[in-house]
């Protein structure tokens, strides 16, 4: 073989091997939506999404309805709580994080953000029950959005961090040679530009947290019921499969393929409407 | 009007300089009022990054309604020089200064100074076109009221329609300026930038290198622009290009390696260099 096929011949490899691997990584996670499609699809109808559920070992299964409650309810707490928190530590630490005087502790608060992100779910769901559980003496929806955003902050902090270090530095200028204060030029130059980013980083931790059970074992605890207040225990999608697929009746583990699917669309959906609302006038 | 000398240069101290002696600008002497004409003035100015030392006493006064223009090689500290006068020098992690600026008579380095009350007077255009890309060429133009809070009592329309005449852009852009501000082209880009810095009606513009980034024919425009801007502003601008600082200045300073080796009017620089490096540089055997 003459060196020129040779090294064409190297680059077609190269090309086959990249497309090879796309292609067994897909496998599992189209299998997986396969699946769930298939097994919950039959499931979904009125009744199901807005009824309470049966009594277990009844024929009669009922409906999802307070985990779907539930899970909104989470998910809508636990963006009010870690947005807020996720969003200033990144702007913190991207854009103070190199004063000279700050820069040791914006170091120190990037590992441990790190850290953060890595923590099991459990063991963040074992401190909020000792923290904040025990002292309120109850499980309670507050506790388990406050779980989840232990969760949703690292992520959080450091996709807003990286967004805005993907801001030019020139822009900042721009707008600090105008007179411009610091905050102003923050929040009217720079976080308008790298809204794309932060919009990623919010849906990534809803996708992730949306999902999380072991956290919320001990913290909401799960149930039969509707949201009553904050002192009672409340019942989630990812709670409701758990449960669920233990049970030894079929109409139950279908009722927990159905949640599955039910799970899947609440989070591609958030995904689909924050974005499309979030695409500015003069959005790239 | 005749130019002269730059205000506070005395031609007994330029002499001197000739004989090696360093002292090149008067020093200032706070007992003196501002100097007739004057604007600003760096006295014993010295600028760093980290370790390396990038201006080295600069004495220079820049006269009102004039442009000032700094040329020197690359690395040689004009940008850092003009970066000081604005204190936008200060905001690179790990700088320092030493030394004073006055800006009418008063060290804008003083600690009682806010330096973002300094940069609404002194504003800046940068040698890449900056417009923000997330604002239309109207919002471009209103950002620095806005986001300062000094709209209070103004009409922005007319400021917009004021400062967008004033950059010579009023014709191309008056029927998109709802547009976005990078949908224009690069130099109409660069005279939104000195639209959008002359909202704010500074005393002073400081220009790093505006052209750089500009075909000729952008380039001859914003040129025609800077010298219509200096009957109402004092100009200072950075440039690489000698037939550019001798077509729009009134002033050159001629920096090496963070010194300031020569300063007078453009005329006696061009034809008349008293520094053998200047008219090295000026003739193009070096830099």
């Amino acid at each position: 073989m003459t060196s020129y096929a040779y090294r064409k011949f190297k680059d077609r490899l190269f090309f086959v091997l990249s497309l090879g691997c796309v292609i067994i990584a897909v496998v599992p996670l189209l299998s997986i939506l396969i699946e769930v499609i298939l097994n919950g699809a039959p499931e979904l109808s009125i009744k199901f999404l807005t009824q309470t559920a049966g009594v277990i070992g009844s024929p009669d299964a009922g409906g999802i309805g307070p985990a779907i409650q539930g899970t909104l309810i989470l998910i809508g707490l636990t963006c009010l709580i870690g947005i807020p928190f996720g969003v200033m530590s990144g702007i913190f630490l991207a854009e103070h994080g190199n004063n000279r005087y700050l820069r040791a502790y914006a170091g120190l608060m990037r590992i441990f953000n790190n850290a953060l992100t890595g923590v099991p779910s459990i063991v963040v769901g074992i401190t909020v029950f000792a923290l904040v559980v025990l002292t309120l003496g109850h499980y309670s929806p507050l506790a388990g959005a406050i779980a989840l955003s232990f969760i949703a902050i690292p992520i959080v902090a450091r996709t807003t961090e990286e967004s805005l270090k993907l801001v030019p530095n020139s822009l900042r200028e721009a707008s600090l040679a105008l007179g411009v204060r610091n905050w102003r030029t923050t929040v009217s130059v720079v976080l308008p530009d790298a809204r794309k980013g932060l919009v990623t980083g919010a849906l990534l931790a809803v996708a992730r947290i949306a999902g999380e059970t072991a956290p919320l074992l001990m913290t909401i605890l799960g149930g039969q019921y509707f949201f009553q207040d904050f002192s009672q225990p409340m019942d989630a999608l990812p709670l409701r499969i758990y449960r669920d697929s233990f049970l030894n009746y079929s109409n139950f583990q279908a009722q927990a393929w159905g949640a599955a699917l039910v799970l899947i669309l609440i989070v591609l959906s958030l995904n689909i409407g924050v974005r499309v609302a979030s695409r500015g006038r003069l959005g790239k | 009007m005749a130019l002269e000398w730059p205000v506070g240069v005395d031609l007994e101290s330029e002499k001197t300089k000739m004989n090696g002696n360093t002292s090149y600008v008067k020093t200032w002497d706070p007992q003196n009022p501002v100097p007739a004409g004057e604007k600003m003035r760096s006295i014993k100015l010295n600028a760093w990054f980290g370790a390396k030392q990038a201006l080295k006493n600069i004495d220079l006064s820049i006269r009102a309604n004039a442009v000032t223009a700094i040329i020197g090689p690359s690395g040689c500290g004009k940008s850092t020089f003009v970066r000081c006068l604005n204190r936008m020098h200060e905001l690179v992690p790990g700088s320092s200064s030493s030394g004073q600026v006055l800006l009418d008579g008063r060290d804008i380095y003083s600690k009682e100074v806010d330096p973002v009350l300094i940069r609404r007077r002194v504003g800046m255009v940068f040698q890449k076109p900056n417009p923000f890309p997330t604002m239309s060429i109207y919002d471009n133009v209103a950002a620095g009221l806005r986001l300062t809070g000094l709209k209070r009592g103004k009409n922005l329309d007319e400021v917009v329609k004021r400062s967008l005449e004033q950059a010579n852009l009023w014709d191309e852009v008056k029927d998109d300026l709802k547009k976005p501000g990078t949908s224009i082209s690069g130099g109409q880009q660069q005279r939104l930038c000195i639209a959008r810095a002359i909202a704010l009606q500074p005393e002073v513009i400081l220009m790093d290198e505006p052209c750089s980034a500009l075909d000729p024919a952008a380039t001859a425009k914003i040129e025609e622009l800077i010298v219509t801007l200096k009957q109402d502003y004092t100009v200072v601008i950075v440039t690489h290009n000698m037939q550019q600082a001798a077509r729009v200045s009134d002033f050159t300073a001629f920096l090496y390696i963070g010194e300031l080796v020569e300063y007078g009017s453009t005329k006696h620089i061009f034809e008349n260099p008293r520094s053998e490096l200047t008219e090295k540089y000026i003739t193009g055997r070096f830099g």
